[in-house]
């Protein structure tokens, strides 16, 4: 089976996500599509598979031209997808979820799920997956859920399968895991496309590459190609992939974490009894693949969480304290979703930006705002941060994300921090903006102010670190230096501590 | 937990809304396509349905309807006068009698308006900022009963100086409703129950409570076999505003002062702030330090208390008594004018004008022409159903849709985050899902803001540049609704418009 | 409330190399429902026991005229009170421990326990009564009739919300239903054509529901509030104009008869309340079970619970979301209209205005009691319809218990079930969330 797409175009409104875009994938070959987060990668993809309608361009199956209204007619044409956000519904059983929509029926439409499970072991069984098919899928692992997603499709005789950031959630093992599978998929004549941002992976797997950036192809290569071409390719210009930022003047040890542990409501240990201090003007990065009680440990030192342990800044215990006490105690947080928990959209820019300062001078008393004030201030952090907006009057959800990340940045980094926690702090934030985010961690850092970065990108991890902290099954597995190898964290990551690995090292070239 | 992940990053520049602030010239159009308009047509559309309800079950149609194709003009004829007469009747019993003999009487009516407006608007200012603070308060009835009940206790048993004992009837009016109110916020607060069932049960409650309490010496009139209080003390009720020819009495002038208050509450207050972030985004809320636990016991105490104020305006004001019948359908009235005001307070103030106004000439429609005052519900739930559909509205009077930033800006920023946690939650009980993370959409504005608190993690697109119609969305069931309804915006894709009607 | 503590997981050791290894688990206890157990064990003990008042209390389960006679059944107060106490106190106990071992208390517990306090109430209440003997059968045969149109209510609640649509109208749809059942059955003189007109009133109804949710994503509950409004106006009005200028044209009714299955109605107990009944009657059972069948054994039953969990998810395998909740709706309104149908087919002889007098929303509380199954729905609203009749039932008796308190009582049982205090209710996650493409 050939897929062609020829000339795709989508747009949104006055914006242009995908701009005539051409692309083949044959069976037997994994073709990538690279690119940065927000080039247009998943919205391909949707179009491809019938859940958004082109504005242009044509979508051709073995030289046929084919329109898909729905997924229903992508999936009859032999098209599946692994969603990036698994499409899976959570309260039913993994047979429930591979049946629904190609359902096998008795008389009078009476579910015959017993076909289906004998489909799911069949296929469980030719790759190895070791899926049961009645148990719940809330009740699995990502990785295994992920499983279900492919089962999903090969049920329905894929041809072609597209998996859309299928790593972002997986541990380096599972990863590998998943490489294979695809690669037994791509030796019985499937077509795979593969959409990822990490070079690595998809240098390791693919036949042809192929790099977007802003909704248009900007290059194909192939597998051989060079890792920082790759990179320079998908960003729009050399990228530096290791910054050189200034050795750290380091201080006191004014934070603490020790014994800290969070439980979720049925009992799992998010966080698994965790200790580690931060030193004035340090950073502190703390990596993991996503999902491993990173983001339960920011939120228990904010006391959004019940925990057990201590934490303490300035000699002062935070844990038992409110959101507010902690926000007192000169502790700012960015969150790792702005649009949940970092602003309230409606909310105009300028409310915003007083969003925890409400009732404090300048913006207002314990009991009333001061409109004038608050605009005033909010200009100027308008200005300060270089935030783009047509006013402070404006909702804050007209802005574009990386404005609105400096946003919440410009509520954050006020002055007289005694702490500073970012979690992904430029996760969907443009390039230019990244750059302007990270000099401002840096500064509050030299400013010495100790600083706790909560990161899923390696590179970002890299980038900001003094130190690093390793999260595992809500465990810290190890605290290693800020100049780690890639290779090293990636088996942290995973669970393994190279033993090697002293604990709580000095960074080099700290002047204590 | 956020599904919400990695992708977005628009387009660096991308940040001015691409679509831009209405062309030159569209004044007209910027007028056309604003809420005003729309509120304005739906009370149009609402009363031309009703005339034709008139006019289908008026005695004098049918009967030249019966010879219509003989003498069609008769049917026409007894048609217009039917709603002719109908609507007069309404005029002259809600704001001036033109047939009346001396000013008094004139003006009579319109005094009858705002006397019967006056619980109307206090107890919907209490809905709306109920609204306001995501909470879906459906409990106005019970939290009406109660302050009524404890109005007329302490109106009946007590003998206090003037003054005096109307303070205290007064707070204590308030003190009922705030109590009724603060056991949804409780229970919401610790056990995630959600309101919109909660109210719902409580007002069940109230009302066989009060029933039962107008049965025993509590309430009951000495010597009285039917469920009724003794009249209030002299000394317990609103004197009359402008003198004793009208009913009009000093409980307007505290409608006036609880909407004075709900606007500085709303928009000037640390409280309203906190509220209105609660109401928004319950999960940035809590993030800033907001405590949202205590916000909801917080909005449901101020939202019961101003339900109870309303049910002691009630006896202390025109009733003098208490029966079981004291908060009537004011509950859910008071739902619809507070939507009708957008939970703006100087909106509810005249929304509750415009429907006191209703029953007050629904009266004298009754009396005068025989048209049941039931119309004045049909009037009431049809403006609500338009003004919550913008797009039905515009749709049928073709008018001009708003443009992207012109929607934003003039969206009415209440009723949708409010309402938005509240209308999934309604099936969340115990279960103890986020509020936040379901959501429902309410409304021209609400599309507007819901795609305004989403764009940044949508999938490649910019937020700025007229967020796609309904967003592309992660899971329904985690972050806040990315739907933004596609109509809002004229530079949404069309594909919006054929995916929401598939 | 709850605790929690630490439990070797299964791995045992927690080595640092093992990479598949699961992160630690703990088991958590949930203290609500033992506590809840004791609080009423120490009501029944001070009222049951305590408070009771040393008569007997007789119930009558025969009539004379019955085939199958069987014996009154006679309940000495103080001592079944302070037997049921007893138990109720044992099963405290074992709930308790329950907890400790192993976190919850199983579901039948629960039911157990709600059957022997309800048990205990009965002998109380009717030995303190003026008059201490009850026609058993009847109450429950009354408690049936009555939950009639809860059934109907909340079955059309439990498809609604099923497909993710809210449905606060329920009320609006009954008495819709009943409305156009009246005025239709009375002018045709059709008991049936009165019915088919109830399920277009209802599914009306449920079409503007669905319009305004669905196409213009107006909030549900708004959307159901307004609706409840609308249809209550435009009844009362029509009543007040069409209906009372003529009231033996338009608004006396024709009835259904009950339909007595011979040999099967002369079983005692169970025979008068389940073999002699109206079609409608027999109807709901259909209903009540092909609904249970439909949702959770076929494959259209698949696709609603899908779209009503996770819309995205059914569109991703071809699933059209919105027309699958517009069907459900449309259905949902045709099964409330039936219920309608029943006020002024069956249980009164015409309509009167706003008749349904809340029955809506007693339906909706019975579909969050019964977990949005519709079996659990069915139990429910059947609760829901026995303390309504022994509302009726005890103020006849005579007894301490006022009868208002007895109306409150499905409120008040739902109050402690969203609460979590008695068990815990978990709805469609889509339900109230409109479902927009792109």
């Amino acid at each position: 089976m050939k897929l062609e797409l020829r000339g795709i175009t989508k747009k949104f409104g006055a914006f242009t996500a995908n701009d005539s875009i051409d692309l083949t994938v044959e069976s037997g070959q994994v073709h990538s599509l690279l690119g940065e987060n927000g080039a247009g990668k998943s919205t391909l993809m949707n179009v491809l598979f019938g859940l958004y309608e082109p504005t242009a361009g044509e979508i051709l199956v073995d030289g046929t031209p084919v329109r898909f209204s729905g997924p229903g007619e992508a999936m009859a044409a032999g098209i599946g997808m692994v969603h990036q956000h698994f499409m899976l519904i959570p309260v039913f059983t993994v047979a429930e979820n591979v049946a629904l929509g190609d359902e096998h029926t008795r008389a009078a439409g009476v579910l015959d799920l017993e076909a289906t499970r004998r489909r799911i072991r069949e296929i469980s069984d030719r790759f190895g997956f070791h899926v049961d098919p009645d148990a719940r899928v809330e009740d699995l692992p990502v990785g295994v859920q992920q499983r279900v997603e492919i089962i999903k499709a090969l049920v329905r005789d894929a041809r072609v399968l597209i998996l859309d950031e299928p790593t972002a959630v997986l541990t380096p093992q599972e990863t590998d895991e998943l490489l294979d599978i695809i690669r037994q998929l791509r030796d019985s004549g499937t077509a795979v496309v593969f959409i990822s941002h990490k070079l690595r992976e998809v240098k390791a797997i693919s036949t042809q590459i192929t790099v977007l950036r802003r909704g248009r192809v900007v290059g194909t290569a192939d597998p051989g190609a060079d890792q920082s071409e790759l990179a320079a390719l998908m960003v729009g210009r050399d990228v530096v992939l290791n910054r050189q930022k200034s050795a750290p003047t380091l201080g006191e040890e004014t934070f603490t974490v020790s014994g800290l542990t969070v439980l979720s409501p049925d009992g799992v240990r998010l966080v698994d009894d965790v200790s580690f201090g931060i030193r004035q003007g340090e950073v502190l990065a703390v990596a993991g693949v996503q999902g491993n009680g990173q983001t339960e440990l920011t939120e228990a030192i904010m006391g959004l969480h019940k925990a057990q342990g201590s934490i303490r800044l300035d000699g002062e215990e935070l844990l038992g304290r409110t959101t507010r006490q902690v926000i007192r105690a000169g502790v700012g947080y960015v969150p790792e979703d702005r649009s949940t928990d970092g602003l309230v959209g409606p909310f105009t820019v300028a409310e915003n930006l007083v969003l925890n300062r409400y009732d404090r001078p300048p913006a207002g008393n314990g009991l009333q705002l001061d409109p004038k004030a608050i605009r005033r201030l909010a200009e100027q952090r308008v200005q300060e941060f270089d935030i783009r907006t047509q006013g402070v009057d404006l909702p804050v959800g007209t802005l574009s994300g990386g404005n609105q990340q400096k946003v919440v940045m410009a509520r954050e980094l006020v002055d007289d921090l005694k702490l500073f926690i970012a979690s992904q702090p430029t996760r969907g934030v443009d390039v230019g903006s990244i750059e302007f985010l990270h000099d401002r961690i840096i500064r509050e850092r030299d400013s010495g102010t100790p600083v706790m970065i909560v990161s899923t990108e390696l590179d970002e991890v890299l980038d900001l670190a003094d130190r690093i902290a390793v999260m595992y099954h809500g465990r810290i597995i190890g605290i290693v230096p800020g100049d780690t190898s890639r290779d090293d964290l990636g088996l942290m990551m995973a669970g393994i501590d190279p033993a090697a690995s002293p604990q709580d090292p000095t960074p080099k070239g700290a002047t204590a | 937990m956020s599904a919400v992940t990695t992708q977005a990053a628009p387009t660096p520049g991308a940040s001015g809304p691409a679509s831009g602030p209405p062309d030159g010239g569209s004044a007209l159009r910027h007028m056309m396509s604003g809420n005003g308009m729309v509120t304005v047509l739906a009370i149009v559309l609402s009363l031309v349905i009703s005339a034709v309800l008139i006019i289908l079950t008026n005695e004098d149609v049918m009967e030249a309807a019966g010879y219509f194709f003989a003498r069609p003009q008769d049917t026409l004829v007894a048609a217009w006068e039917a709603v002719a007469a109908a609507y007069a009747a309404l005029f002259r019993g809600a704001v001036f009698n033109y047939r009346a003999e001396d000013v008094t009487g004139m003006v009579y009516p319109f005094m009858e308006s705002l006397t019967l407006s006056t619980p109307l608007i206090i107890i919907s200012l209490g809905i709306a900022i109920s609204f306001r603070s995501g909470l879906f308060n459906i409990g106005g009835q019970g939290q009406m009963i109660f302050g009524a009940m404890f109005a007329t206790f302490f109106g009946v048993h007590l003998q206090l100086p003037v003054g005096l004992h109307l303070l205290l009837v007064l707070v204590m009016g308030i003190l009922g409703g705030a109590l009724w109110g603060s056991i949804v916020g409780v229970l919401k607060a610790a056990t995630g129950a959600h309101e919109v069932i909660l109210t719902i049960m409580l007002n069940y409650v109230a009302v066989n409570l009060v029933a039962y309490l107008l049965q025993t010496p509590v309430l009951q009139r000495e010597g009285s076999t039917n469920p009724v209080s003794e009249f209030l003390e002299p000394t317990a009720v609103f004197p009359p505003l402008l003198g004793d020819s009208f009913r009009l009495n000093w409980g307007f002038v505290v409608a006036i002062l609880a909407t004075v208050f709900a606007w500085w509450l709303i928009r000037r207050s640390t409280t309203g702030f906190q509220l209105r972030a609660v109401g928004a985004n319950p999960a940035a809320a809590r993030t800033a330090g907001v405590s949202v636990k205590r916000m909801y016991v917080v909005a449901m105490v101020i939202s019961g208390g101003l339900a109870g104020l309303a049910g002691m305006s009630q006896v202390s004001g025109t009733e003098k008594v208490l029966n079981t019948d004291v908060a009537g359908s004011f509950g859910f009235d008071a739902i619809t004018v507070a939507l009708l005001g957008r939970s703006n307070p100087v909106g509810v103030f005249f929304a509750g004008l415009l429907f006191g106004a209703l029953r007050a000439g629904g009266v004298t429609m009754q009396t005068e022409t025989g048209v049941p005052i039931d119309i004045v519900l049909i009037i009431q739930s049809l403006i609500v159903l338009f003004i919550a559909a913008p797009p039905l509205v515009r749709t049928i009077f073709r008018l001009p849709r708003p443009g992207a930033l012109q929607a934003r800006t003039t969206a009415d920023p209440v009723t949708q985050p409010a309402l938005a946690g509240a209308a999934a939650a309604t099936t969340t009980s115990a279960g103890g899902t986020a509020p936040a993370a379901e959501s429902a959409v309410v409304g021209d504005a609400v599309g507007v803001a819901a795609g305004d608190a989403v764009s940044p993690a949508d999938p490649e697109s910019p937020a700025g540049a007229g967020a796609p119609a309904g967003a592309p969305r992660d899971t329904p069931d985690a972050g806040p609704p990315p739907g933004g309804r596609p109509t809002a915006s004229p530079t949404q894709p069309t594909t919006g418009e054929e995916g929401e009607q598939r | 409330m709850s605790t929690t503590v630490t439990v070797p997981s299964g791995s045992g050791a927690s080595s640092a190399t093992g990479s598949a290894e699961q992160p630690r688990r703990e088991v958590v206890r949930h203290w609500t429902t033992p506590v809840t157990f004791a609080v009423l064990t120490v009501v029944s003990l001070l009222v049951f026991a305590l408070g009771a008042s040393g008569d007997s209390a007789t119930f009558r389960i025969s009539t004379e005229a019955d085939a199958v006679r069987i014996p009154d059944l006679v309940a000495p107060t103080v001592p079944v009170g302070w037997a049921i106490t007893a138990l109720l106190a044992a099963l405290t106990v074992w709930g308790l421990l329950a907890v400790r071992r192993r976190g919850t208390v199983p579901g039948w517990g629960s039911a157990a326990f709600a059957v022997l306090f309800v048990a205990g109430f009965l002998v109380w209440v009717v030995g303190a009564a003026n008059t201490t003997t009850v026609f058993l059968t009847g109450l429950v045969a009354g408690a049936f009739v009555l939950a009639v149109p809860l059934i109907f209510g909340s079955m059309a609640g439990v498809l609604s919300e099923r497909a993710g649509v809210v449905n606060i109208a329920i009320e609006g749809q009954l008495l819709a239903g009943a409305f156009t059942a009246a005025v239709t059955g009375s002018v045709t003189g059709s008991v049936w054509a009165g019915l088919l007109a109830a399920v277009v009133a209802g599914v009306l109804v449920s079409a503007l529901l669905a319009v305004f949710s669905i196409r213009y994503l107006v909030n549900q509950v708004i959307v159901g509030v307004v609706l409840n409004v609308l249809v209550t106006g435009l009844t009362s009005f029509l009543f007040s104009t069409l209906l009372s200028s003529d009231s033996s044209r338009f608004n006396s009714p024709p009835h259904f008869s009950s339909i007595r299955i011979p040999v099967l109605a002369d079983i005692p107990v169970i025979g008068p309340i389940f073999f002699d009944q109206t079609v409608l009657g027999y109807g709901m059972y259909l209903i009540v079970a092909a609904l249970y069948v439909g949702l959770f054994h076929t494959k259209w039953g698949l696709r609603v619970r899908a779209v009503g969990e996770h819309p995205k998810a059914a569109d991703t395998v071809g699933i059209n979301v919105n027309r699958t909740r517009y069907v459900n709706v449309l259905l949902a309104g045709a099964i409330a209209g039936m219920g309608g149908a029943f006020f002024t087919l069956v249980s009164s002889s015409s309509f009167s205005k706003e008749m349904t007098a809340g029955q809506g929303f007693i339906a909706l509380a019975a579909v969050i009691f019964g977990r949005w199954n519709p079996i659990g729905a069915f139990f429910a609203a059947l609760l829901f319809g026995f303390a309504t009749n022994m509302q009726f039932v005890l103020a006849i008796l005579g007894t301490p218990v006022p009868s208002q308190f007895m109306a409150m009582l499905p409120y008040l049982v739902t109050i402690l079930v969203v609460a979590g205090l008695v068990g815990r209710s978990r709805g469609p996650a889509a339900a109230g969330t409109p479902y927009v493409k792109e």
